[in-house]
């Protein structure tokens, strides 16, 4: 494993160790595909890369025309789960499915530090 | 931009496939580069143009993995500025079908068109039929049939 590779993979490693969430993906926001991931069985890991890579293409269009600049953090909650999104500034997105009554705050956290090893 | 097809069966899953991964251009054809669906382009020269390139560069790199003593590569993407272009091969019951997606970076991406292409794959696959075989063009034919899946394709 590179030393990159390694660092991916300990940053996940801090955000899949939070109580309810179900997987963690680095994901590149260009192309939505998968750079790192730790999932649990079941979730269809390159379906929610190129989707979330999709998802955040237009959010930063909608950011930029409506004047708000570059998002930092989205939170989708649905029924079953949620999706929690932290857009690094290399372009690359960190990505964490999570059960429905998980820890958002303590999530973001990691979410932000993982972004900010991944550059 | 319309989708047309000189095989009905194509359409649906061409339809869909368009739709979800937002593609731009689409051609479905045959390992030899004859066309069987096709969406977005508006002019015959540039479908007969693609499809021989298409079917060129997939042949080429199946040689490559013949020489390197490996199975077909699944699919070649090569990206540009503002477009990719996405090319892949589809076994079916009916033959080995061709497809080459052209995506614009802006409104798609290589994942969404890998994530789709899976399900036009499984499409095509399921809506193949599976008894008929894939009539040969003979050489005195060629144009004629050219001619006709042309008109098709652009709905004259």
């Amino acid at each position: 494993m590179t030393t990159a590779a390694a660092g991916y993979a300990k940053a996940l490693d801090l955000i899949t160790r939070v109580r309810g969430v179900r997987g963690a993906m680095l994901v590149s926001g260009d192309d939505g595909l998968i750079v790192a991931e730790q999932l649990m069985e079941g979730i269809k890991g390159a379906a929610v890369a190129a989707l979330a890579g999709s998802l955040a293409n237009r959010l930063r269009r909608a950011m930029t025309a409506a004047g708000v600049g570059v998002g930092q953090f989205w939170h989708l909650q649905c029924d079953a789960g949620a999706l929690l999104v932290v857009p690094a500034a290399s372009g690359i997105l960190v990505v964490a499915v999570a059960e429905p009554d998980v820890n958002v705050g303590l999530v973001r956290l990691e979410l932000l530090r993982a972004a900010e090893a991944a550059g | 931009m319309t989708t047309r097809a000189v095989e009905a069966w194509t359409l649906e899953p061409l339809v869909s496939f368009v739709k979800e991964a937002g593609a731009r251009l689409v051609l479905v054809m045959t390992s030899a580069g004859q066309v069987i669906a096709q969406h977005g382009f508006s002019r015959a020269v540039d479908v007969m143009s693609a499809s021989a390139l298409g079917a060129a560069i997939l042949a080429s790199t199946e040689e490559i993995a013949r020489q390197l003593r490996q199975p077909p590569f699944a699919a070649l993407n090569h990206q540009g500025e503002k477009q990719g272009i996405f090319l892949a091969a589809v076994p079916t019951t009916r033959a080995k079908l061709v497809v080459l997606v052209v995506y614009d970076l802006d409104a798609s991406s290589l994942g969404l068109v890998q994530l789709f292409f899976e399900q036009l794959a499984a499409g095509l696959q399921a809506a193949s039929p599976k008894e008929a075989v894939p009539k040969q063009v003979l050489a005195a034919d060629f144009e004629r049939e050219l001619s006709d899946s042309l008109n098709t394709l652009f709905g004259r």
